[in-house]
């Protein structure tokens, strides 16, 4: 059985960072190899060179004993190696055999044969049990079919090495099942398969072997069966990981957040909540969880402000502020720390201290008439750039763009909870930290808490979600299907929830 | 605001390297780019090197023709702050052209107060023409770019259509002159520079360069002007109007670009005129924002860069050097700064950078 | 209704440039670059056209081969938008106004060199109008659409059916599209998104170059720096108003030709007598805009227009 796989010594750099350094990866035929690490590890880099992508600066590639040197997509397909992109690489309008062929279209004469092209697709679709509707347009179909799709582009090519790159971020504890499923299967048919994760959960549901980066260096290459998730987990992180923040039970008080019958319509004009209450109080923690898309984005902006209430309302201490502009919202005692930083958290091109005032910036001390006074403007960010150690160049002047994502999200933090809001509406405040800003985050989160402020967690890291609320609600299709206690419940509970089982109360 | 070394160095060589292609289109074309040179100078600074004579007359015309494009500048490089780009500066600027003729022409005022209210009106008309993009674009999210051409087009037509319906032309070309209450112009300038058309039209646009720095850099206005032209989707979520903001941004770059078109009616000129064709001031104030970074001392600069090539062009034609040759150098100007990024990408693969604290995404 | 038979073929002659134009924007976008420079691009390809013409003159084939020079000019021309937006990331906006400025700054420094005055010289023929024998007898139909008309607007209406083939059927155009639509998808599948931008900014100079050939040539006796006054932009406007799309293309062009057409016969309508003459020239403008907002809202151009393709991006 030999190495289907081989990367010597890889070596990459881009402007300012080593994404790999001297990383060998070996690859057993017809083997499920999971490559992990945390974000900003390098397995994406690793595998984009495998792929054709990038082109390491050093280093060797063999496939199937030979040495081989992979400049384009073009190349690493004609040697029989694909990739299952995290972010779906499929054009919106066309249609799902239309990106299958892509790029190898099936020619009658100048035209492209359809015919021919739709055969093929249900041909490989029933081979390898990856049900997709041919004539579907990308837009139109769900999530999982949109994965399906992306494995069939792969195996349209004859690809004998398939790549996942995060597979599982978007689907339901039981689609993961499912793709897992898929995994075995493909392997039955001869294929290898390299995992690119960091959920260790399924690294021992699918893998034989874990090869782990860190910091763009290999740390070793273990059989799965032989090593705990705990085991791996610090092979990833390099020190022992405290996976539970520390926190004492809640003393909940009155009703700060009170949503009611709420509906709200989303981007496509559909009712994105539908008839949702919840309530969250002074001195806890309420967790949402939910897979990705189940109205979440909806009810945050509907309490936040950015999007309107069709019906229902939202009661801040019992006054009603549904129909109030996001300004008035915050005056009133709303935080938010939004779940994309770069897009809604800060002004990227400002500097920190500019992002620091963003929401007081029109009003004293920070300006009188009209004008702004830099001086207050840049004592505030020095205060707060102490009180929440925040790692910046060049103090208050530093170009926020130039601040790495914990950092950033550090002063979003900072800047909201200065504010001192009664309630705090947190959306995937950890999203691609490194481990040392989660726990930083989380602590600071059980800090407010605890200072008796009413704190809403929105997060797809159902881990996060156990580990920081007290009460657990879960969203599925716009509505509340379960509520729980935190102590009382599991992921497998939770999973089935999210997946649009109903709690049998 | 510091203005870092790199910002600076972009628009200085896209400059020379603009002024070096127009060089070298003279030389092959067998033109002497000598005389370029010397025409140039003698409309910047009046003298003549070769007559050894002096002229103030062609300093006084320098500032007349720098004067429009940087108010033009200061309407697009408004606009640039807010994330905007602003073609239309030339249909605002001739609508608050109409609005000068109609206040000059139609009421009576003692001597200041008149030009004021001429001023008044043509900001006043600018900023309406302006608002009709801004508004479709914040309601509709109709792209700004298409919708200012085309108002540039109703404009000129409009232009057209008032020196003789309404202002009653005599000649279909101009109209009756403005009363001298109506004008900005100046005897004792005109004398002080041999004749030129030298006006008063430089206070107006001088305070417009202070106010269009104090709203940017030190109002809350302008914080939020810059936040929505930055990321609008972070500005909107920090509760900022943006809506309101691309609204009124457009109507401050209208009444800039309004104000130009008075300064030239009313001082450059003393008439309103019918006109053949757009006289290329919208596009001279996308080259001068572009060039000035955008910023009030930027445009000041840039403004009399291109202010000397344009007023270069009669000196230029009559020495048998065809005044194309300036557009020439201010397109290229432009498209070197356009490919600024290239520029930047290039000099980081020649030059190693040491590290900075970067997030690669794995 | 005869004023309106009359009025069709002048409006086909205004339509001509509009639609070439329209279409070579169209491979443009679809493959993620904006070209606002087809309003240059024209000027460029009319001085070419109008100057060749008249020095080729009096050869029977001087107006063609001034098309053929037209388009090559337009080509050469655009490869400059070409090199700045997609080699060099420049914004594509910024790039294409600057073209503009260029092309009249260009163009007439050559009738400069070339002429001694700030236009070509007159052509004493430009492009003759030609009749097709059998289809001209075709009752109402026939004079209007087969008689005395320029071959450019046959081109035209044959462009537009090769478009439409080309870009719904064939391999090349869905691999134009993707690039338009997610370049990312495109070069994960092994297509150079470069290539395709390049091929679609190149034809698009063709296009333009064609189109501003067509207009000095069949709608003036030289070329002067107003030749082109706006026409390109109209152009975009079709291609907006079209949708993207080349019928959709064709109808918009041939509606504002129609509009174009509208300002000279005005006066013989008598519902239209006493509009002022300025606001017919308007009205191809202002129905842009209102185009622009009745089709506002969801966006329907290809996706990627105008972006920078970043290929490091995931």
């Amino acid at each position: 059985m030999g190495y289907v796989i081989e990367m010597l010594e890889i070596t990459k750099s881009f402007p300012g960072i080593r994404a790999n350094d001297r990383v060998t990866l070996q690859v057993e035929q017809g083997s499920i190899h999971a490559l992990l690490g945390e974000n900003g590890a390098g397995k994406s880099t690793l595998m984009s060179i495998l792929f054709g992508l990038y082109a390491p600066d050093s280093g060797s590639i063999k496939v199937r004993g030979k040495d081989v040197r992979i400049a384009n997509p073009n190349v690493a397909n004609a040697l029989g190696i694909g990739m299952v992109h995290q972010h779906f690489k499929l054009v919106h309008n066309f249609t799902v055999t239309e990106n299958i062929i892509l790029g190898l279209e099936p020619k009658a004469g100048l035209v492209i044969d359809r015919k021919r092209a739709a055969a093929r697709v249900r041909e490989i679709s029933e081979l390898y049990g990856l049900q997709v509707d041919p004539e579907a347009k990308i837009e139109d179909i769900s999530v999982g079919m949109q994965q399906r799709v992306e494995i069939l582009k792969m195996l349209y090519r004859d690809a004998e090495i398939l790549i996942f790159d995060e597979p599982t971020a978007v689907l339901t504890p039981q689609e993961i099942h499912e793709l897992m499923g898929i995994m075995r299967r493909l392997v039955k048919e001869g294929k290898t398969i390299l995992l690119i994760t960091h959920k260790l959960r399924e690294i021992k549901e699918a893998a034989d072997f874990c090869t782990v980066l860190r910091r763009g260096r290999l740390i070793g290459t273990v059989p799965v069966a032989e090593t705990s998730e705990q085991q791996m987990a610090e092979m990833m992180v390099g020190r022992e990981v405290n996976f539970h923040v520390e926190k004492g039970p809640a003393q909940p008080g009155e009703v700060m957040l009170q949503v009611e019958g709420l509906n709200v319509k989303n981007a496509k004009g559909l009712l994105g909540v539908k008839n949702l209450s919840l309530e969250v109080r002074a001195g806890e923690i309420l967790g949402v969880c939910g897979i990705d898309g189940n109205g979440q984005t909806e009810l945050i902006r509907a309490i936040t402000g950015l999007a309107p209430a069709e019906g229902g309302k939202i009661l801040l201490r019992g006054k009603d502020i549904s129909g109030l502009p996001i300004k008035e919202r915050t005056g009133l005692g709303i935080g938010h720390i939004p779940e994309d930083r770069h897009k809604h958290g800060l002004i990227l091109d400002f500097r920190l201290d500019e992002n620091l005032v963003v929401h007081s910036y029109d009003r004293a001390p920070f300006s009188r008439l009209g004008v702004l006074d830099f001086r207050q403007i840049g004592a505030n960010a020095e205060r707060l750039i102490g009180e929440f150690d925040v790692r910046c160049g060049q103090g208050g002047s530093t170009p926020v763009r130039s601040m790495s994502g914990g950092n950033q999200q550090k002063a979003i933090v900072a800047r909201e909870i200065d504010q001192s809001p009664e309630v705090l509406v947190v959306a995937q405040p950890t999203r691609g930290l490194d481990v040392g800003a989660i726990e930083y985050i989380h602590k600071r989160l059980v800090a407010e808490r605890d200072k008796g402020k009413a704190i809403l967690l929105i997060s797809l890291e159902l881990d996060e979600i156990l580990d920081v609320s007290d009460r657990i609600v879960v969203i599925h299709s716009g509505e509340i299907v379960g509520m729980v206690n935190a102590a009382e419940t599991d992921e497998n509970e939770l999973g089935l929830m999210m997946a649009g089982c109903r709690k049998e109360h | 605001m510091k203005m870092s070394r790199s910002k600076l160095l972009v628009p200085i060589v896209a400059i020379l390297l603009g002024f070096a292609l127009g060089a070298a289109v003279l030389i092959a074309t067998g033109r002497s780019p000598v005389d370029m040179f010397y025409a140039m100078l003698q409309s910047v600074s009046g003298k003549n090197l070769r007559a050894d004579t002096f002229n103030p007359r062609y300093i006084g015309e320098f500032v007349v023709q720098s004067m429009p494009i940087m108010l033009t500048g200061l309407s697009v490089g408004f606009a640039f702050r807010t994330g905007l780009f602003n073609i239309g500066a030339e249909g605002q600027l001739m609508v608050g052209s109409i609005a000068a003729v109609a206040v000059g022409l139609g009421i009576q005022a003692p001597p200041v107060v008149h030009v004021l209210l001429v001023l008044a009106a043509a900001m006043l008309a600018g900023g309406l023409w302006g608002a009709i993009p801004g508004f479709l674009k914040a309601r509709f999210n109709v792209h700004e770019v298409v919708v200012t051409i085309m108002l540039n087009y109703v404009a000129l037509f409009l232009n057209n259509w008032a020196i003789v319906a309404i202002f009653k032309s005599a000649d279909s070309v101009k109209t009756a002159v403005i009363p001298e209450t109506g004008l900005l112009k100046s005897a004792m300038l005109a004398e002080l520079t041999n004749g030129s058309r030298l006006n008063w039209g430089f206070v107006p646009v001088l305070l417009s360069i202070l106010v269009y720095w104090f709203i940017i850099e030190k109002t809350t206005f302008g914080f939020s002007l810059r936040a929505v032209g930055f990321n609008k989707d972070g500005a909107q979520y920090a509760g900022m109007k943006v809506n309101r903001n691309i609204v009124s941004s457009m109507i401050i770059a209208g009444a800039f670009a309004g104000l130009a078109g008075a300064v030239i009616t009313v001082g450059t000129f003393s008439f309103g005129r019918a006109l053949p064709a757009a006289e290329g001031y919208g596009f001279d104030g996308i080259a001068v924002a572009l060039v000035g970074g955008n910023t009030a001392l930027g445009v000041l600069f840039s403004g009399l860069l291109f202010g000397m090539l344009k007023a270069a062009q009669p000196l230029m034609q009559s020495q048998g050097i065809p005044k194309e040759v300036a557009s020439i150098i201010q397109a290229s100007i432009v498209l070197f700064i356009a490919m600024k990024f290239g520029i930047e990408y290039l000099m980081k693969k020649l030059k190693p950078k040491k590290t900075t604290v970067e997030e690669v995404e794995s | 209704m005869s004023l309106l038979l009359t009025m069709i073929p002048i409006a086909l002659v205004y339509a001509t440039p509009l639609i070439i134009a329209a279409l070579g924007g169209l491979y443009s976008e679809r493959s993620g670059i904006v070209n606002i420079a087809l309003e240059g691009i024209m000027m460029v390809g009319a001085f070419t056209a109008a100057s060749v013409t008249v020095w080729l003159e009096p050869s029977p084939m001087a107006a063609y081969w001034g098309i053929l020079a037209g388009i090559a000019a337009g080509v050469l021309f655009s490869l400059l938008h070409a090199f700045a937006s997609i080699h060099l990331k420049a914004d594509q906006v910024v790039s294409g106004t600057a073209l503009i400025i260029l092309a009249g700054g260009v163009t007439v420094y050559l009738c400069q060199i070339f002429f001694d005055q700030q236009r070509t010289n007159a052509f004493s023929t430009g492009l003759s109008k030609i009749s097709v024998p059998g289809l001209s007898k075709i009752p109402f139909l026939g004079p209007v659409l087969f008689q005395d008309v320029y071959t450019t607007t046959y081109a035209a209406f044959a462009l537009v059916v090769l478009t439409w083939f080309v870009v719904y059927k064939t391999p090349f155009g869905l691999r134009l599209r993707a690039c338009g639509e997610h370049p990312q998808a495109a070069a994960s599948m092994g297509i150079s998104v470069l290539a395709m931008r390049y091929v679609g900014v190149l034809l698009s100079g063709a296009f333009a170059g064609l189109a501003g050939a067509a207009m000095v040539l069949t709608q003036d006796i030289q070329y002067t720096i107003g030749s082109v006054h706006g026409a390109g932009f109209i152009a975009l406007a079709c291609l907006i108003f079209g949708k993207w799309n080349p019928f959709g293309v064709l109808g918009a062009g041939l509606f504002f030709g129609l509009s174009q057409a509208l300002s000279i016969y005005a006066k013989d309508i008598p519902l239209l007598q006493s509009v002022p003459q300025d606001f017919f020239y308007m009205l191809p403008y202002i129905l842009t805009v209102i185009a622009l907002v009745v089709f506002s809202g969801k966006s329907v151009g290809p996706k990627a227009a105008g972006e920078l393709y970043d290929a490091g991006k995931r």
